[in-house]
């Protein structure tokens, strides 16, 4: 009986246990394959053997049966921005608990970034956080290596030399390219390396010492802001020197108006991108920054509700292909500085499904059908097999019971650090079971399924 | 009210009367040769200034000793202590004096609502980064009742560097919340986005400023223009000083110091009798009286002290 691989040469994840599992009578959907209704899902030796309807078929002996009725069973998620802060900053987060985090989110695969101490930019870094996923990542892990040397924004790395050594594609995340030039270079560059180049797009010029959304609220606190416009003008030019180069890029965290409309242009103008939006863009506004709570400072920073509502379109038309989390872990004593002087990032792995299934499905703002398509959307844009619901497929699911609420917060976190932004709010939507490449990663307390991740 | 004071929208408009009321009769003891009132006798004050300041400290340490309170200071401007991980360490352990409560001072907005989730000590700000400084505020509203009794109906003009400027914060709360209209005034790159949004109006120049009742000029630093926020000195002075020229009679004039003179004012009007900005640091001591009375002692008529 052998472990079930990810299904891909640049995921890696520590050996599993192939599940044995008939999770009954659960409400299964698929947007992809358009199944969007009760079945019987056996899984046997990590793949799905047999789907069929309800009530219908009976556990293999030793096999255990998860009943689901009136709960949801969709395909795990996949989250293509991440921060698993490995290696050097392993008192935020580690691999061991960022796809612990990943697990209890439902996600089957994450996509880390490599602004980590020293960055990912050369192959024997990325060699080592690629052992050490093969160790303890509980999910199927990826990663991005750097566009230019220490994300200095000057040198390019050896980009092919690192997508043969496993890297799917290259980020300078966390900071912009803000030489046209360099990144002009690592765009033709990407035509012997491969690998999706993917940006954070901001123009320092523009957002300055910013610390939140520049509008009505930062004017009221007194914090300096960071304009739309830092964004949106670098999605621009961007995506002309793509088009002009036959680039292909994609944009991460879209948080402004402009930026989904400057994404939009440059689709229809023939430009090779994409664009992904977080939870916290698409739930909250800087209307949540008014108490000053750090733990609500993050880059892009909230914007404004026009903004918020531009993101969520962007999201329904398809200009934005996929949910991203930018998971972004911070340590206590970081986040407790004054707002001004705290990180930026929210951790968002746990809460991605039920804060958008709060905010965005149960108002009827978006069907969940299309929540679930862009939650899986992710990996796919790097090439990364996306995970389906159908016989013979590696088991990539998760069970989902979408009438318990629960507070943020209140039972722990399985990230290292616990700066949500959501905290302390009430969301509809647990998860309860994900399975990841065959392998059962976490079953929630109460599940009566053993497992090496369960948590409170 | 709460047991803190960290922005003006802790107080309704009732609370800022409560305030200047109690204020109204310690200025009153001021005028006495013996200053002193009983009142936060054998309580502590823990004055906590993370950034340089004269009249502010000084007032605040005057207000608590006139109340008969001990007084702490701590002065640590411009050093590399004042981060978020010491302030916290700081506040716990000054609170380890109970002291009944801390006046702070920081760089940085947000910071006063920080130490009041650290200690059980009442929290005043002494002003938070371009925040807020609302004891500024209602010296500032204390000032101009004393001059004209009433605010409602007045026509407020503040001039100069909105952007960084905390006293603008307050201020344009304060005065809206007790009946004024207020227009902000100054170069564009300095006025913030969506200002509007505080309820007050906006404009780029000072054509209008006749219809002022009220002008209150804001200070002007010298880094601004390095900064590139104005192209120079002296095109900021053509067009934004404030000086006798530029305003008629009956107008009053205020600031919050201090001045930078002959640049956001001019010499002779800071000197001319329609300036109150002495009477602003006069009413400082009372009204800070006020805010400590009013969170340490509460509600009891103030007659029993005063």
């Amino acid at each position: 009986m052998s472990a079930i691989t990810a299904n891909h040469p640049k995921l890696f994840h520590r050996a599993g246990q192939p599940a044995e599992l008939l999770i009954r009578e659960a409400h299964v959907l698929d947007p992809r394959t358009g199944l969007d209704e009760a079945r019987d899902i056996l899984i046997r030796d990590g793949r799905i053997a047999e789907l069929a309807p309800p009530g219908t078929l009976s556990a293999p002996s030793g096999a255990p049966t998860v009943e689901a009725a009136g709960k949801h069973v969709f395909p795990a998620f996949v989250d293509p921005h991440v921060h698993l802060r490995t290696p050097g900053q392993e008192y935020k987060e580690n691999i061991d608990t960022g796809t612990m985090a990943a697990a209890v989110g439902g996600f089957c695969q994450v996509i880390a970034m490599p602004n980590t101490a020293p960055t990912i930019d050369q192959v024997s870094v990325l060699a080592a956080v690629v052992a050490t996923a093969g160790e303890q990542a509980r999910v199927p892990t990826g990663f991005l290596a750097s566009i230019t040397v220490g994300l200095q924004g000057s040198e390019l790395t050896e980009m092919a030399a690192l997508a043969d050594g496993g890297a799917l594609g290259f980020t300078d995340d966390g900071k912009p390219v803000t030489s046209a030039g360099v990144l002009r270079k690592a765009l033709q560059y990407q035509r012997l390396a491969g690998g999706v180049i993917a940006l954070h797009e901001e123009d320092p010029a523009l957002s300055g010492d910013g610390v939140m959304h520049e509008g009505a609220v930062s004017t009221r606190l007194g914090v300096a802001g960071i304009p739309s416009i830092s964004e949106s003008t670098y999605v621009a030019r961007d995506a002309a020197i793509a088009r002009y180069e036959g680039a292909r890029v994609h944009f991460q965290h879209l948080s402004s108006a402009e930026s989904v409309q400057a994404l939009a242009a440059a689709r229809e103008g023939g430009a090779r991108v994409s664009g992904e939006a977080t939870p916290h863009h698409l739930t909250l506004t800087d209307e949540a920054v008014l108490g000053l709570d750090s733990n609500l400072k993050m880059n892009p920073p909230l914007r404004a509700e026009a903004d918020r509502q531009a993101v969520i379109e962007g999201l329904r038309s398809g200009v934005i292909e996929c949910i991203a989390t930018d998971h972004a872990p911070h340590a206590r004593h970081e986040k407790e500085m004054p707002f001004e002087l705290a990180p930026m990032g929210t951790t968002g792995l746990e809460t991605s499904f039920a804060s958008i299934y709060t905010e965005l499905v149960r108002p009827g703002v978006l069907p969940l059908s299309l929540v679930v398509e862009r939650i899986t959307a992710g990996g796919a844009l790097y090439g990364l097999p996306i995970p389906k619901i159908a016989v013979d497929e590696p088991a990539n699911v998760v069970l989902v019971n979408l009438e318990r609420d629960w507070v943020v917060g209140e039972g722990g976190y399985a990230s290292r650090s616990e700066n949500c932004c959501f905290r302390g709010r009430r969301l509809s939507g647990i998860v309860e079971l994900t399975v990841a490449a065959g392998t059962l990663v976490f079953a929630s307390r109460g599940s009566s399924i053993a497992t090496p991740t369960e948590v409170a | 009210m709460s047991c803190h004071l960290i922005t003006i929208d802790d107080l309704d408009r009732a609370g800022i009367e409560r305030i200047l009321a109690r204020a109204q009769s310690f200025a009153e003891v001021s005028g006495r040769e013996i200053k002193k009132v009983p009142a936060l006798k054998g309580r502590t004050v823990v004055n906590l200034f993370y950034e340089s300041s004269t009249r502010t400290s000084s007032s605040f340490e005057l207000a608590a000793k006139r109340l008969s309170a001990d007084v702490v200071s701590i002065r640590s401007a411009g050093s590399a202590v004042d981060k978020g991980e010491s302030l916290r360490d700081t506040v716990q352990t000054l609170s380890a004096y109970d002291p009944a409560a801390i006046v702070i001072r920081s760089p940085y907005a947000g910071a006063a609502q920080q130490v009041a989730g650290w200690t059980d000590a009442a929290v005043i700000n002494a002003g938070d980064g371009k925040h807020e400084h609302p004891t500024q505020a209602l010296l500032d509203v204390f000032t101009l009742k004393q001059r004209l009794g009433t605010l409602d109906g007045l026509n407020i003009w503040i001039v100069g560097d909105v952007l960084h400027s905390r006293v603008a914060r307050s201020d344009i709360h304060a005065f809206q919340r007790m009946g004024a209209k207020v227009t902000v005034a100054g170069p564009p790159t300095l006025i913030p986005r969506d200002i509007e949004a505080l309820g007050c109006a906006a404009t780029a120049s000072l054509q209008d400023l006749h219809e002022a009742d009220v002008v209150y000029v804001l200070r002007m630093q010298n880094e601004r223009m390095h900064e590139a926020y104005v192209p120079s000195l002296r095109e900021y002075i053509q067009r934004y000083q404030v000086n006798l020229p530029r305003l008629r009679a009956g107008q009053l004039l205020m600031h919050p110091g201090p001045v930078n003179r002959g640049v956001e004012l001019s010499a002779d009007a800071i000197d001319s009798d329609v300036a109150l900005i002495g009477a602003q640091v006069k009413s400082g001591v009372a009204v800070r009286m006020a805010v400590l009375y009013d969170l340490l002692v509460g509600a009891p008529a103030l007659q029993a002290v005063a």
